[in-house]
């Protein structure tokens, strides 16, 4: 025992990985140390193109044809895993070294039936038969507190949800108990629901298991909760390494400063707010600076910064840097945005929705061939809200809750089933078909993601320049001005005028679709998740441009994101969403204070909190929003709802009860009462 | 599985049936009827009365097609208007010696086509795969009268290992005739060979790319396992598409090939029926590749559901 402590399982030593590209040889990862000891779990943290992917595939010796390890290694249990030969490592390989994926759905062979997925690990790795492989398998599903494991080992993946499956990926992983289990962002695509449910169970493995893990993600929060120690990579380099405490609660590099400081977080209350942004974006591969990496973005950042590219160095007992300035970070502090003079805004109605119903004919099982019984799948049902002039009214929600649904009604992407639109005072045909062109003008979409939003073969003036034309102008000077206006608003410089999507990245093509949007200067702008496909420094600048172009435009937004913390630092209204109803309703600081509805109870639950003061309430829905097509009767959330009362839930549609200033929930369970369970727990969050 | 398989069913038939409509309208279609075209052209009117009374052509359009139908489906396909013998058996009998020629063709393209395939893909832009992809790519533009001529030219006449003619004698067994079908058959494969190498490659090289192989190799599986269980079962789905595709050219290819080779298969009777303006025979020949097309069109959807899951569930 004594022995197998001392000796770190893994050592990642001076490990530098380049790709060989049509354009040259580009280092992806430079000069990485770090080390895990059984029992220990390492969080990795980076946003995208840090480089995170390509240590865990150099760590088990499995990158793209094109890398290369050019320098340092990488040792499992004091083997260097660049001199096995390939039949040994493939020993290790799933034994030894253990890995749980971000996509569960990729990462499981759909036409492959769980069971045989898993009983391949005990056959290969533990010299079982069939059965007792079988056994295993659920033996080990039940440890990762699957449901019904006998049935589960049956299905085939696309038979189980994306939180089930994330259940199978890791019970696969654990099988061979390994030694070393790597993580690559296994919480990722999940909702926040279902992420709280498996970041639980991961905490709990650990106790149960003496795997060290390596656990990767974007999410500083998420491994605040799960791991003793963390390493900040940017750009191919790690810029601070320590215990979980001393990177959170002290860090000492201005990137993790500012990376912790630019989330959005429920105590900055205020609304209106702008949040703390680190400027400019993450380098290409191909223009890594000189010196420190992360010069160009730091405001610190002096003459030798630039100029040399510091070592990594210890300044307190297990805590790393590469900031020559780090005695300097806490400077940093000072650098808070003012906030900003919210004009007083009449209350203004600008698009009603009245008693809005979207069903899709759904294709039920059972029947024979011909007689087929008629059911719909009630995306929407019966949905009322109000958006005010130059305010903003978020939506939140689980997928499945209808919110994108709800969007795409609005805009006239899809025809309501029944309900009344109405924007401005004026009635709103269900399509866009049977809207007017000044009534289309009106309503703008951004959508989610911008890599498939924008048309790859259109250059941004030709994308932003066209909602112009449609309006009306056809002067060809007239338009070119106000695309370069749009894009200044957007802060994006002229000089993107003529590139193409492919050329921008991923935070700048969301800018552009957002100028598309503002082209025709609309009266709403729906965002439907704008933010959820970008990295965490980038979200931030965008979170304040959209507030700045509101100020100015008085343009109304229905903001759609299942990140509540995001939601409530832009909206003045926020709508939660489940299965298809309004669950509840009112003024953003109101709505996010109990008492709340016990849905929105659970969601502001399952956020993970960075800086986690003492035991924070605990409250976890299990599996996902229920099929719209059965509906349960009484109150919708009654299957899973942790404050359930009883037989009325189950019969009784809830009664809409309203609190103080505007503020209305449809829960069966008195405002006072909520009020008195929920208080004692939200004082901790 | 029994809902989707009846399904498919149902479209078998609809495409039979519809097909069969479009077939027996040629007899609307083609200048002068039955009767003209059996009598000849010369035949007094009276005698063409009487013989279109006795083979229902007074009778409602739609009745002939329904009599005619039935009659199909029971085997009574009516006798061929050049040789007078009976369609049924001398289809038949064609069919037989076709499906001798398309056996030993698919046990030609099937295999090495899939094997080239996925030895293509796991060697993806090296020079063996660029060898295999060109190569397949240039049989994919000969026809099969070209690539026919220069298989007999090398194999008949210079080595003489195989005969250039493949006439063979009615009752041969099929071991005895083997030798003679061996030219046709590569000539017939080649085509289709192409089709599958290329379709093979291309889903081996996406089904290498996913996660989930990845997941596999990261587990300790064998290299030979994984290929067989995760990668082939995947990277095969649309190669059975192709490959059921493929019976529908490989009855183009028997036209041209048989006729190449004088083989007595349905392919050359039916070049004989168009030419002889045959049209009993016409008809059950054109039924018959009909049949077969969707049929084998079947089978790949069966098929294709028994790989993929998902499909079968729908």
């Amino acid at each position: 025992m004594g022995k197998k402590d001392s000796i770190p399982v893994l050592e990642v030593e001076k490990l530098t990985v380049s790709y060989e590209t049509e354009l040259g040889v580009y280092q992806a990862v430079r000069d990485i140390s770090f080390s895990i000891k059984s029992h220990e779990s390492f969080g990795l943290v980076g946003e995208s193109g840090s480089g995170k992917s390509t240590v865990a595939l150099a760590i088990v010796r499995y990158l793209a044809s094109n890398g290369r390890v050019t320098g340092g290694n990488v040792r499992f249990h004091g083997t260097d895993i660049y001199s096995l030969p390939m039949n040994k490592l493939r020993s290790f390989w799933g034994s030894k070294i253990g890995m749980v994926y971000q996509n569960p759905q990729a990462a499981l062979n759909p036409t492959i039936t769980i069971g045989r997925q898993l009983a391949e690990m005990g056959k290969t790795h533990l010299g079982m038969s069939d059965r007792e492989a079988r056994q295993k398998a659920c033996e080990i599903l039940g440890m990762v507190a699957m449901p019904d494991p006998e049935s589960v080992i049956e299905r085939y993946p696309y038979q189980l949800s994306g939180g089930m499956l994330q259940r199978c990926v890791i019970a696969m992983a654990l099988i061979t108990r390994p030694e070393l289990l790597i993580m690559d962002e296994p919480t990722t695509g999940l909702d926040v629901t279902t992420q709280a449910v498996i970041l639980d169970l991961i905490a709990d493995l650990k106790k149960k298991f003496d795997s060290a893990i390596l656990y990767i993600t974007h999410n500083l929060a998420v491994v605040a909760n799960i791991c003793n120690r963390i390493g900040v990579l940017y750009a191919g380099n790690l810029m601070e390494q320590g215990t979980t405490q001393q990177v959170v609660s002290g860090s000492k590099h201005p990137y993790t400063f500012k990376l912790l400081d630019c989330v959005p977080r429920f105590e900055h209350g205020r609304k209106k707010q702008l949040l703390s942004v680190i400027p400019g974006s993450i380098p290409r591969l191909d223009e890594i600076p000189r010196g420190c990496v992360f010069a160009p973005r730091c405001s610190l950042a002096e003459r030798t910064c630039r100029a040399v590219r510091p070592p990594l160095i210890e300044i307190e007992q297990n805590h790393y840097t590469s900031c020559r300035l780090w005695e300097r970070v806490h400077e940093l502090e000072a650098e808070k945005p003012e906030a900003i003079a919210d004009g007083a805004l009449e209350d203004i109605p600008f698009l009603k929705v009245t008693g809005v119903k979207k069903y899709y004919p759904a294709r039920v099982k059972g029947g024979g061939i011909f007689g087929r019984r008629k059911k719909y799948i009630k995306s929407v049902d019966g949905v009322t809200l109000w958006v005010n002039k130059g305010r903003t009214l978020g939506i939140v929600g689980e997928s499945g809750s209808g919110k994108t649904t709800l969007a795409r009604v609005i805009s006239g992407l899809a025809g309501a089933t029944s309900g009344n639109i109405e924007l401005d005072g004026e009635q709103l045909g269900k399509t866009v078909q049977e809207r007017k062109q000044e009534q289309l003008r009106n309503i703008q979409m951004v959508f989610q993601n911008p890599e498939t939003s924008l048309n790859p073969y259109h250059t941004i003036a030709e994308t932003v320049g066209r909602p112009i034309m449609l309006m009306g102008k056809s002067n060809k000077k007239e338009i070119q001005d106000r695309v370069i206006r749009l894009l200044n608003a957007v802060k994006l410089s002229s000089h993107y005028y003529n590139r193409l999507p492919g050329e921008l990245s991923g935070g700048e093509k969301q800018r552009v679709a957002i100028a598309r949007a503002f082209a025709s200067t609309p009266g709403l702008v729906i965002l439907d998740e704008p933010l959820s496909s970008l990295d965490v420094s980038v979200q931030g600048s965008l979170l304040n441009l959209l507030i700045e172009l509101q100020l100015q435009s008085a343009t109304s937004y229905i903001f759609i994101s299942h990140d509540l913390a995001v939601v409530q630092h832009i909206s003045d209204w926020v709508v939660v969403m489940y299965l298809g109803h309004i669950v509840e309703w009112g003024d953003a600081v109101k709505v996010l204070k109990p008492p709340f509805h016990p849905y929105t109870e659970a969601l502001l639950s399952a956020i993970p909190v960075i800086d986690n003061k003492g035991v924070r309430m605990r409250i976890r829905l299990e599996g996902s929003v229920p099929s719209a097509v059965d509906i349960p009767p009484g109150c919708r959330f009654n299957t899973r709802c942790p404050r359930k009362q009883g037989n009325i839930c189950e019969t009784e549609e809830p009664p809409w009860q309203e609190g103080e200033g505007g503020h209305w929930i449809r829960c069966h369970i008195p405002m006072d009462k909520l009020n008195k369970l929920q208080q004692p727990i939200a004082d901790k969050i | 599985m029994l809902r989707f398989t009846l399904r498919r069913l149902g479209f078998v038939l609809l495409t039979f049936l519809i097909a069969s409509l479009l077939i027996f309208s040629l007899t609307e279609i083609l200048p002068g009827d039955v009767a003209t075209m059996v009598l000849g052209r010369f035949a007094t009117p009276s005698a063409l009365q009487n013989l279109r009374a006795k083979l229902g052509l007074d009778r409602p359009v739609y009745i002939q097609y329904i009599s005619w139908l039935t009659n199909f489906i029971i085997g009574k396909w009516g006798d061929s208007i050049s040789t007078q013998a009976e369609v049924f058996g001398l289809v038949m009998h064609r069919l037989k010696n076709s499906g001798m020629l398309a056996l030993v063709g698919c046990l030609i393209y099937i295999p090495t086509g899939i094997f080239l395939g996925i030895v293509a893909a796991f060697r993806k832009n090296k020079w063996l795969d660029q060898t295999i992809s060109m190569t397949s790519l240039a049989f994919i533009g000969l026809p099969e009268f070209v690539t026919g001529v220069i298989l007999i030219a090398i194999f008949a006449i210079k080595l003489r290992i195989f005969p250039a003619s493949s006439a063979i004698d009615p009752d041969a067994r099929f071991i005895e005739i083997l030798p003679q079908l061996v030219l046709p058959g590569i000539t017939i494969a080649l085509t289709n060979l192409a089709y599958v190498i290329r379709m093979t490659r291309s889903s081996t090289v996406e089904v290498l790319q996913t996660e989930y192989v990845r997941s596999a190799y990261l587990k300790g599986l064998r290299p030979g396992y994984v290929l067989r269980k995760h990668v082939l079962r995947n990277a095969l789905l649309p190669t059975v598409t192709i490959i059921a595709i493929s019976i529908a050219y490989l009855i183009g290819g028997l036209i041209i090939t048989e006729s190449l080779f004088s083989y007595p298969g349905v392919g050359r009777l039916l070049l004989f029926a168009i030419s002889h303006r045959d049209l009993p025979l016409i008809q059950a020949t054109s039924m018959l590749i009909v049949l077969i097309f969707s049929v084998s069109n079947f089978f790949a959807d069966i098929i294709y559901a028994y790989l993929d899951p998902r499909i079968r569930y729908k």
